[in-house]
């Protein structure tokens, strides 16, 4: 390698780090971005062959119409993608993405291996099998995990043996594995590896819940990463095993974060089964017996909203669903106007992934120094008049605090049910994602107020601004 | 092999851990995405395999990953940009 191109790469991977870097701050975040975007396309058009090449110095052959052609389908993809979906939908998106580099990566990994006349060590051997198995499980676990956030089949999918039967198939990669690192190339071993991978992929994350689909993607983030770094190796590309390398650890590090955020170990996430393992919840369910819900009408929560000193309102992913955040900004504006103190309390895993509020209300414009954070929310929670729960069920269930045979309990809860009055606006009585009962419906200071969130946030405000 | 580069790897690896170590929840979102974008760096390596192809099966793989490559790292910045630019919107 020659000392320019290195140079180049050590620019490339300090763009890299200082993108990160930026985004992990709210003011930097875009330029963050866009400094990894710049990195990106200086290693383009810089872009060696490992021999040392220049690539776009080749002349013209066939392949590089290829190259332009599928590099153009993939930049129409992306963009359409990017541009055409929702807010709401922006989990499933980057699920998609990361699939797609999960694919790209093992498909790389794959050509590289399978090239005949090919002269490698057993250390490139090795992680060309690691990033075609990394790589594929994460592309056909993303696709899983994007249905379940699409809403099909999102219960967590379990029968008896299964931990066994998934270790089973890991043996058998790993056996096909040691099996290809010490006797070559055998084409037919390989594609069943690769197959195996795949459906390795599918079998982990079925059985995970749909509400633990963010730690879920972003944990195959980090594997696609890894899988990328892998192929760096294999190709003898600098700036893949630095790029990958980043988000592999950067990845693995946000995924422990979000863990943390809803007090649960990883390996309860991957091996728990949520859904399955709710007995506790059922049983607590159960206890609540002779207790009912009390229904409230919209022009009796309008007076409420109107009157209060005080209001607290939490999204949920029901206000994602219904599209409802342009409405719960009119009505927080509608009760400002009336000098009402108005803020939304922001549980870290509202709705489908992390963030996933502060996106929404930002869409919306809400201003940001209404939005507070649990830990900020809760020690005032007493004062507040009004909490208005939008769509969230899970992150306000009293039954983390206080029942201990509850699924969740230890996770850290917006304290909704510490409010004066609480106002629940839902579709339905059924469950929220992790499918438990959720007490606060049931305590003597809180109202349903029941339907599309959409529409009765319409007919609130609607009242509001008739009064 | 080079041990220059697992000298690489390894360092890079305490970078990642570094550098989103105090990041608040609200950008988790971004950051994932952001970081997703990052791994796009694929695309190039779909690129050198295509590049080298010669059988037809080589070179409709290679093409494939050249596509998943492309969507990922087009996609990805695009998509964090769209994410973030609403952020930014609403600040002032």
């Amino acid at each position: 390698m020659s000392s320019t191109i290195a140079l180049i790469i050590i620019g490339v991977a300090v763009l890299f780090i200082i993108g990160i870097k930026l985004l992990a701050s709210p003011k930097t975040a875009r330029l963050g971005n866009l400094v990894a975007a710049a990195g990106m396309l200086v290693a383009l058009l810089t872009l060696h062959k490992p021999t040392g090449e220049y690539v776009w110095s080749q002349g013209w052959p066939l392949n590089y119409t290829l190259i332009a052609i599928g590099t153009l389908i993939g930049l129409v993809i992306g963009a359409i993608g990017a541009y055409s979906v929702k807010m709401t939908a922006m989990p499933q998106m980057v699920a998609l993405f990361n699939g797609l580099g999960g694919g790209a990566a093992a498909l790389v990994a794959s050509l590289e291996f399978l090239k005949p006349d090919r002269e490698i060590t057993t250390f490139i051997a090795v992680t060309m099998l690691f990033a075609t198995l990394i790589g594929s499980l994460s592309f056909s676990g993303s696709i899983i995990a994007y249905l379940k956030l699409e809403g099909k089949f999102e219960k967590p999918m379990t029968f008896p043996g299964q931990n066994i039967l998934n270790g089973l198939i890991l043996l058998v990669i790993l056996g096909l594995g040691v099996y290809l690192t010490g006797w070559g190339a055998n084409t037919t071993a390989f594609v069943v590896l690769f197959l195996l991978a795949l459906f390795f992929g599918v079998a982990m994350v079925m059985p995970i819940g749909g509400a633990d689909m963010p730690v879920v993607i972003s944990l195959l983030n980090s594997f696609t990463g890894l899988a990328v770094a892998a192929d760096g190796f294999a190709i003898n590309n600098l700036a893949m095993v630095v790029a990958g390398t980043l988000v592999g650890s950067s990845g693995t590090l946000l995924t422990l974060l979000m863990c943390k955020a809803m007090n649960r170990p990883v390996t309860n996430v991957l091996f728990g089964a949520f859904g399955s393992g709710g007995g506790g919840g059922k049983g607590a369910a159960g206890d609540l017996g002779g207790k009912t819900v009390k229904p409230i009408q919209a022009d009796e929560a309008a007076l409420l909203l109107g009157y209060a000193q005080q209001v607290v309102i939490v999204p949920g992913y029901g206000m994602a669903v219904a599209q409802a955040q342009h409405q719960v900004r009119e009505l927080a504006d509608e009760l400002g106007k009336r000098g009402v103190e108005v803020r939304f309390a922001i549980h870290p895993v509202a709705g489908r992934m992390p963030g996933h509020m502060n996106v929404l209300l930002a869409e919306a414009n809400v201003p940001y120094d209404q939005l507070c954070e649990m830990e900020a929310i809760n020690p005032t929670m007493d004062r507040v008049d009004v909490c208005l729960v939008i769509g969230a069920n899970d992150v306000v269930n009293p039954a983390a605090r206080e029942d201990k045979s509850s699924p969740i309990y230890g996770m850290p809860i917006i304290d909704a049910d510490r409010a004066k009055t609480v106002i629940v606006m839902k579709r339905s009585m059924a469950a929220g994602f992790a499918g438990i009962e959720n007490l606060l419906f049931y305590k003597d200071n809180t109202r349903m107020l029941f339907g599309d969130a959409k529409a009765s946030l319409q007919t609130l405000i609607a009242q509001l601004k008739a009064s | 092999m080079d041990t220059n580069v697992l000298f690489i790897f390894i360092l890079s690896i305490f970078i990642g851990f570094e550098v989103i170590s105090k990041v608040p929840s609200m950008l988790h979102t971004p950051l994932m995405s952001g970081t997703n974008a990052i791994h796009g760096i694929i695309l190039f390596g779909g690129i050198l395999v295509l590049a080298d192809a010669a059988a037809p099966l080589a070179r409709t793989l290679g093409f494939v990953a050249v596509i998943f490559g492309s969507a990922n790292v087009f996609g990805g910045f695009m998509v964090t940009d769209r994410m973030l630019q609403m952020f930014k919107k609403k600040k002032k």
